[in-house]
């Protein structure tokens, strides 16, 4: 017996009774003899379930994890404070046990949550409207990119060559299977090169894609940027750093046409890279260029206010082959965990867990460079991640400091190819000033 | 009362539900030049309104730990407790994707047993875990197929085929990846025409999308010919898993004769489907296409598991890291605990499940395709009809029964379709009151057809007006 399955021995005679078959093999009939496992297949016996606890937290203890070790690497991912109460929601069965809201009658729960949702998205980055979020924020950075070829109809997108380099691994991925043109735009002292979007942008150019900050840490000046990309008519697309929002201008102000970026920071655990959310947001004339699933208010017919999956004639399901994308799913729990991170933290703490953030990475920064070994690769303006220099290996810093029980920065090395031994260092609000200091005395017993 | 408020109503100015340890670092001068002008209007609530607006939400949801869901191709089936617990531990969620990778080989130990696992149920030769979702896993294929074609230097191959019954994710997806699509029709069975597709086969096809058993619940008992056909006319054979529920341990993708295909971790693993994802689509391959698969694969080497990145004939990556390792850590469990003979099991009791529900409502539904059925069937509309009563007002008068409807208006060649898949993790019983509950929608369609119209009576909010949400989308909250 197992007990996910509750048929019994006397359940199954009687239904094989009723339908007129004398065994279970006979249902099978129509695969063809030879095409059947003889043996079937080569696993472990069924295990119990203190077998399994057993067997997979074996696996979970060889793990390293935040919670043992101070951890200083971001590139993306990152270690912010979880509130108890998003974990709590999101167990709730009633959201992570429904589906899709095919039926909206009785799946105002997640509607509701995802329409809030969306509203939350907007008020952070100042767009119009916002999806119900993508797989991931690389994923959303692609789907911008196409959803602007959509729009302009032209065969090219410019970006950053600053954008996290995993998006543009994916970014690429994308484009080429869609025989789309991909022209990165060069670094200048620390920031993506706007002359170079002057001297080369065409009417070839769908779209200037710009992430700020940007990888390696420094926030972004878009002021000709955005006057190069709409002089062209191009879209802008900015993909930035949620909780940088916090504080930050937004990509409304800055004059962005759509929005994206990687929604862990919200709530989300690192879990190893996935599942995380790529949120997505818009100017309003391009909401039916607008891939993935779209929450909208409606009426019963009792005119009591209801939520409903929206403009579903872009989707898959509809159009088939003419569909804006592929996407059938959304990042349903991931996003719920989102919104309730943004309803716990509110409107006072999404700015004191960013404030935070700057305060302890710019008081890192400080304290790394004081001594004149260490140095900040470029001197601008970063929030929570900062590229540090300096004479030693960067291996070996890892190393050490991993033996002194933390978790270091990222290596810079294949994204500053000129600077091998560059570390980008993340502080979000949950390092303290003395895990900090204890990362600055490993750093200095290096040298 | 409803509860009916959104969270920004339940704010109110100065409220906090939040809090953090008191800055202990000098405070940094954040110049106005670079700060947002006017603060995010998000809400102010404690933490009790928040838990109160959450929980009340979550009572308007229907869920599988409510009862039965069986909506065709989507295997709602029970999500196991401690599969949950497994991938909530702090070893795998609070893991950094890019630490050291001597600092988390227990997570790429499970990555690699489970690409294992997942080839000997499969019959597949290697597997990547990176796809999202099952669409994604549909792209990932797609461009695999395209850059096997191009190392042989076929480019003429431009066309994706795809029976009639495919889901909508088929087609779009080869149009996503640059493929133009031709839809093949299916025979009276319910099978693929084989006449149509051996027209449609040309030296121009890249590949046949095959969902098999189909969405119409059939298994495609011709499929040793179509994959010889197929593979005679040069293209290559695909695998939408989305049904894979029906024959784990029966009988495997591989040994059919597909090259190419995906799972959907969350419909036959059991993984959770919260709301619309995270899912997770691992594709599968045959050996000859090894190379062509995302990077980075894990390696092993005696003890020690690496990234190997260096994979010149890698399609790239669709998906940040290693895909959505919680969701695998969860469905790594579930095959744990089932094992052989369970998985073997899942199957014959969502057959034996399906297949008892559609000879219980014969009498009162169509059944357009009269066979043995695999993990799910199709009924059309009701036998005895004087009222007119369609799909949409049969699903929504089930909403009043406190069950979940099925898949309506799918596969697209069944006129006012409903497609049903019960799963193995329902009861008899439970079977038998949704059977139950169908056959008295059936006489009320006779008797009381004005109940079924009025639909659904019992649930939070009456029937929603979704034409008039497209029509002005309002798709955020304004003060």
């Amino acid at each position: 017996m197992f007990p996910y399955i509750p048929a019994t021995d006397d359940d199954i005679k009687y239904m094989l009774e009723k339908i007129g078959f004398s065994s279970v093999e006979d249902l099978f009939t129509d695969i063809p003899e030879d095409l059947k496992l003889k043996d079937g297949l080569k696993l472990d016996p069924a295990k119990s379930q203190l077998e399994v606890e057993a067997i997979v937290s074996r696996l979970a203890n060889r793990n390293i994890d935040a919670s043992k070790m101070p951890i200083f690497l971001g590139a993306g991912v990152y270690d912010h404070y979880i509130p108890a109460v998003v974990n709590h929601i999101s167990s709730r069965a009633e959201f992570y046990t429904a589906y899709t809201p095919y039926q909206p009658e009785i799946s105002q729960g997640t509607l509701q949550a995802i329409f809030e949702y969306q509203s939350m998205i907007c008020e952070l980055t100042d767009m119009d409207v916002a999806n119900a979020s993508l797989y991931d924020g690389a994923s959303a950075l692609a789907e911008a990119a196409l959803m602007a070829v959509s729009v302009k109809k032209r065969p090219q997108v410019m970006a950053s060559s600053l954008i996290n380099p995993e998006s543009l691994t994916i970014l690429r991925t994308y484009l080429e299977s869609q025989n789309i043109d991909l022209v990165l735009i060069p670094m200048d002292q620390g920031l993506t090169d706007a002359d170079y979007i002057r001297d080369n942008i065409s009417e070839q150019t769908a779209a200037v894609i710009i992430q700020s900050p940007n990888f390696i840490g420094y926030i972004e000046d878009l002021t000709q940027i955005e006057e190069y990309t709409h002089e062209n008519a191009s879209l802008l697309v900015m993909s930035v750093d949620p909780i940088s929002l916090g504080i930050l201008k937004t990509p409304g102000q800055l004059g962005a046409d759509i929005a994206v970026g990687e929604g862990q920071s919200l709530g989300n655990p690192m879990n190893f890279g996935g599942p995380h959310l790529g949120f997505m947001a818009c100017k309003n004339q391009f909401i039916r260029k607008m891939p993935g699933r779209i929450i909208g208010q409606t009426e019963d017919k009792e005119g009591r206010r209801g939520f409903v999956s929206t403009l579903q004639t872009r989707e898959q399901h509809i159009r088939r082959e003419k569909a804006t994308s592929n996407i059938c799913s959304n990042q349903a729990l991931n996003a719920l965990a989102a919104s309730v991170y943004l309803a716990t933290l509110g409107k006072k703490g999404i700015k004191e867990v960013a404030e935070q953030s700057w305060h302890k990475a710019h008081y890192a920064m400080r304290e790394i460079t004081k001594s004149g070994h260490y140095s900040i690769v470029y001197d601008r303006p970063f929030f929570k991640e900062f590229p540090i220099k300096s004479n030693i290996d960067a291996d070996k810093i890892e190393k050490s400091l991993l033996e002194s029980g933390i978790i270091g920065g990222y290596k810079l090395k294949n994204s500053l190819p000129n600077l091998t031994n560059a570390i980008l260092y993340c502080v979000t609000e949950k390092r303290s000033r003395q895990e900090i200091d204890r990362l600055v005395t490993v750093l200095e017993g290096l040298r | 009362m409803t509860y009916s408020r959104l969270i920004f109503e339940v704010s109110k100015e100065g409220r906090v539900g939040y809090s953090l340890p008191a800055l202990d670092v000098p405070i940094e001068d954040i110049p106005t030049s670079i700060k947002r002008s006017k603060d995010a209007e998000l809400p102010q609530v404690s933490e009790v309104d928040l838990i109160r607006h959450y929980t009340n939400l979550s009572q308007k949801n229907y869920a599988v730990d409510l009862g039965i869901y069986p909506l065709g191709s989507c295997t709602m089936k029970y999500n196991p407790k401690i599969n949950e617990d497994m991938a909530s531990l702090a070893g795998f969620a609070h893991i950094h994707p890019l630490q050291p990778e001597e600092t988390v080989q227990g997570a790429m130990e499970l990555l690699y047993k489970m690409e294992r696992l997942l080839c000997e149920i499969t019959g597949m030769s290697a597997y990547t875990l990176q796809p999202a979702a099952g669409a994604q896993g549909e792209a990932v294929g797609l461009m695999i197929i395209k850059a096997y074609h191009d190392s042989k230097k076929d480019f003429k191959r431009n066309r994706i085929i795809v029976p009639d019954t495919a889901h909508g994710t088929n087609p779009a997806t080869a149009s996503m990846v640059g493929y133009k699509v031709t839809e093949v029709k299916s025979d009276k069975e319910g099978n693929v025409d084989l006449e149509a597709l051996s027209q449609a086969l040309a030296d121009d096809v890249a590949a046949l999308m095959l969902t098999n058993p189909s969405t119409l619940g059939l298994f495609e008992s011709n499929i040793k010919e179509i994959a010889d056909m197929v593979h005679k006319a040069g293209a290559l054979l695909y695998y939408d898993g989305a049904n894979a529920n029906a024959i784990l341990g029966i009988t495997r993708p591989g040994d059919m004769g597909f090259d190419v295909m995906h799972l959907n971790l969350h419909k036959t693993f059991s993984t959770p489907h919260g709301g619309g994802g995270p899912g997770s689509g691992p594709v599968g391959v045959v050996k000859e296409l090894e190379d062509f698969l995302p990077k980075p694969v894990i390696k092993k080497e005696g003890d020690s598991y690496s990234f190997d990145y260096n994979r010149p004939k890698s399609i790239g990556k669709v998906k940040s890291f290693y895909g959505n390792f919680a969701v695998i850590v969860k469905a790594y469990s579930y095959i744990l605990t089932m094992g052989a003979q369970g998985l073997r099991r899942v199957s014959e009791i969502a057959v034996l499940n399906a297949n008892y529900m559609m000879k219980s409502l014969l009498d009162h539904y169509e059944l357009p395709y009269d066979r043995t059925c695999m993990h799910e069937f199709v009924l059309s509309k009701l036998k005895d009809n004087p009222n007119n009563i369609n799909t949409k007002q049969i699903a929504k008068r089930l909403l009043d029964f406190r069950l979940h409807p099925p898949t309506t208006y799918f596969p697209l060649i069944v006129s006012e379709a409903m497609m049903i898949e019960p799963t193995e993790t329902e009861s008899l019983e439970s079977l038998n009151t949704y059977i139950d509950a169908l056959i008295r929608i059936a006489k009320e369609a006779i008797q009381a057809p004005e109940l079924i119209k009025e639909a659904p009576h019992t649930t939070s909010v009456k029937l929603l007006d979704e034409v008039k949400a497209a029509r002005k989308p309002i798709v955020k909250w304004t003060k």
